[in-house]
């Protein structure tokens, strides 16, 4: 269970996270729209330790346990995944040890043992082929030369390969067309299970068609402004957010 | 040896504007003696070696093919300061000499240095293929204490020849290493070269080629792994006299603390030298706000038709790259170590001998620790 109460970050000096409560139980899956700025991306920034915002009040947990006191690379062993909204590239690191050495090092940390090389392309060959994913995709450097909607691919395949507890998806849909939201959603719904939660952040209700959300959440102005079931998503996409901003 | 200092090049000469050698004048190298080294430092590697311990030649370790030999050959002309002194003090090196037509397979070559008070090392390598002949050297040269290790290797590849030279230098911590490779390249020849560049206290290696026959080739890769106070320079002379010959040079130097790297890279193209490809690449990474790295590349064209490219970068480590590595689980260590691989990559990319490769991996798997932490 992912639990925030009161969250709130500043980047230099400017207040973005205004007091975030939110409650993930295991197994479910929490959709976050929001107005461009609304502070989406920075609050998955915050779950998952990347440096230059300042945690001024408020907890994280996950399953009892203080995320915000971990290094991101703890924060990954104990089971958080960010799929990026821009995905980094690296020149001259081959996307399939890049995952697998990944894969390990989280194994390491859990005290599990490592996978081979060989185990290790047995499973993302078999991931690559169910994202429809081409197979050259595992050679290629990661993320260099990929199309925005690979990209995005690439991140689910991580997320496939690697098993979370949690995932974050920032904005995983855009760049994308139909075939690939869909081949997307299902690569999430594929892990859905009592062992998996995940916040999908999302602008379009869209996505949503095909990753059916338990609970919808608005965030706006660095505030969680209304939840609701499904349903919120389709009022949203109706009306757009102009009301709920000023809340 | 108490003349040896006096010849010194200064920083006055422009060759030597940004390595300096008066550090050697603190110490008074003797002449080296022979030493016994214990087997267990030489790599696993099945293949022929040669293998000289304080530059003389240890037979019980050294397993010599029919074609190479101990040697005390003439010294070609030089006006190099290094290579003069070199002449000077000159000390038997290998002999190789492959016939027309054969392709001699792998060697080692490894020059351990034992210094328990200062020594200098003179030694001077010929290795010579013959038409269409093909070999791969492995260079190493390593060793405990304050020493000098001035080499120079003569090499001269006829019609065709194939040598790929991967150099190791992994010299003790407070060495000196001052290498000189002459290459003579004839026509359709190839010289691809990959030098790895970890350890000393000061060290340079000055490559000058020449391609002389029209579809010479030659690949002068590098990369330099420094930290601490290390210095190490980087420099060729690459001379194109026939027609449609290439050179690629790709360089990377990654500092770390207050180390110093240093390239100077020329390339000359003669009038006769038309269809000209020249292509010479330098980056530097910088680990540490005191690092430091200084690059001269400079182009000298006498013909008209060429195509010659020279780059430069200097970088840090991307903060976005290396969260993204931690975010996926890596440790921050693993994942600087991931990028500085990445960044030599391209240096290293040409190395293709599988046995060749391995050594060189595990040789900057080890220059991690001093790298990262
Ligand atoms: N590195 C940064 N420095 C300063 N302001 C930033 C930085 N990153 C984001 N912001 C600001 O924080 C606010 C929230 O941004 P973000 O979390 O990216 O919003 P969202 O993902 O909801 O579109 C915006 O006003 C944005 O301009
Ligand atoms: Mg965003």
């Amino acid at each position: 269970m992912l639990e925030i109460k009161n969250l709130s970050a500043r980047i230099d000096d400017k207040e973005i996270l205004r007091g975030i409560d939110l409650v993930v139980p295991q197994g479910e899956i929490h959709a976050i729209m929001g107005p461009n700025g609304a502070g989406k991306s920075t609050l998955s920034y915050v779950l998952s330790g990347r440096d230059g915002y300042e945690v001024t009040g408020g907890t994280a947990t996950l399953n009892g346990v203080d995320l915000l006191a971990m290094a991101p690379e703890e924060r990954a062993a104990a089971g958080v995944f960010l799929a990026f909204q821009y995905p980094v590239e690296l020149p001259g690191v081959g996307n399939a040890n890049f995952i697998r050495t990944a894969l390990n090092a989280i194994l390491r940390a859990r005290g599990e043992p490592e996978l081979d090389a060989v185990a290790f392309l047995k499973r993302a060959r078999a991931e690559i082929k169910r994202l429809a994913m081409p197979e050259d995709m595992l050679k290629r450097n990661v993320n260099v030369g990929f199309s925005g909607g690979e990209k995005k691919r690439n991140e689910v395949l991580q997320m496939a390969l690697l098993r979370p507890r949690i995932a974050i998806l920032d904005e995983t849909d855009s760049g994308l067309d139909i075939d690939a939201l869909k081949i997307v959603a299902d690569g999430v719904n594929a892990l859905r299970g009592p062992d998996f939660s995940a916040l999908v952040i999302t602008h379009y209700q869209r996505l949503l068609d095909h990753i059916v959300p338990d609970y919808v959440h608005v965030l706006a102005n660095g505030r969680i402004v209304r939840s609701g079931g499904p349903e919120l998503a389709h009022e949203l996409e109706a009306h757009g957010y102009a009301g709920l901003e000023a809340a | 040896m108490s003349d040896l200092l006096a010849n010194l090049p200064g920083r006055h000469l422009e060759a030597w504007h940004y390595t300096d050698l008066k550090a050697l004048k603190s110490f008074a190298f003797a002449a080296p003696a022979p030493a016994a080294i214990d087997s267990a430092l030489l790599p696993d590697l099945a293949m022929n070696r040669i293998v000289f311990v304080n530059g003389f030649l240890d037979e019980a370790l050294s397993v010599l093919p029919a074609w190479a030999r101990l040697s005390s050959h003439e010294a070609t002309k030089s006006d190099l300061p290094l290579a003069i002194l070199n002449a000077q003090h000159r000390q038997a090196g290998i002999a190789i000499d492959i016939p027309d037509d054969v392709d001699a397979g792998a060697i080692l070559l490894i020059s351990i240095s034992q210094a328990g008070a200062p020594i200098a090392l003179f030694p001077r390598h010929r290795i010579s293929l013959g038409r269409n002949a093909k070999l791969t050297l492995i260079d190493i040269a390593q060793g405990e204490g304050v020493y000098w290790h001035n080499p120079v290797s003569e090499i001269s590849l006829a019609d065709a020849a194939q040598l790929s030279h991967y150099r190791l230098q992994d010299e003790a911590e407070a060495a000196f290493h001052t290498a000189t490779i002459f290459a003579d390249i004839a026509a359709s020849a190839a010289y691809e070269s990959f030098s790895l560049v970890l350890g000393g206290q000061l060290s340079r290696a000055e490559f000058h080629a020449r391609l002389g026959g029209a579809g010479a080739d030659i690949h002068l890769n590098a990369a330099q792994l420094l930290a601490g106070t290390q210095h190490a320079d980087f420099t060729s002379v690459v001379s194109h006299d026939a027609p449609h010959c290439a050179s690629r040079q790709t360089v990377k130097s990654v500092l770390a603390g207050h180390s110093r790297g240093v390239f100077q890279g020329r390339i000359e193209v003669a009038r006769a030298a038309q269809k000209t490809d020249g292509y010479q690449m330098n980056q530097a990474l910088l680990l540490s706000p005191h690092a430091e790295i200084d690059s001269k590349p400079e182009l000298e064209i006498f013909a008209d038709d060429v195509k010659c490219s020279h780059g430069a970068t200097i970088g840090a480590l991307d903060p976005e790259q290396i969260f993204y590595l931690r975010s996926r689980g890596i440790p921050e260590p693993e994942a600087r170590a991931m990028l500085i691989r990445a960044f030599i990559d391209e240096a290293l990319a040409p190395v293709t001998h599988d046995q060749a490769r391995a050594l060189l991996e595990r040789a900057i798997e080890g220059a991690w620790s001093k790298l990262v932490s």
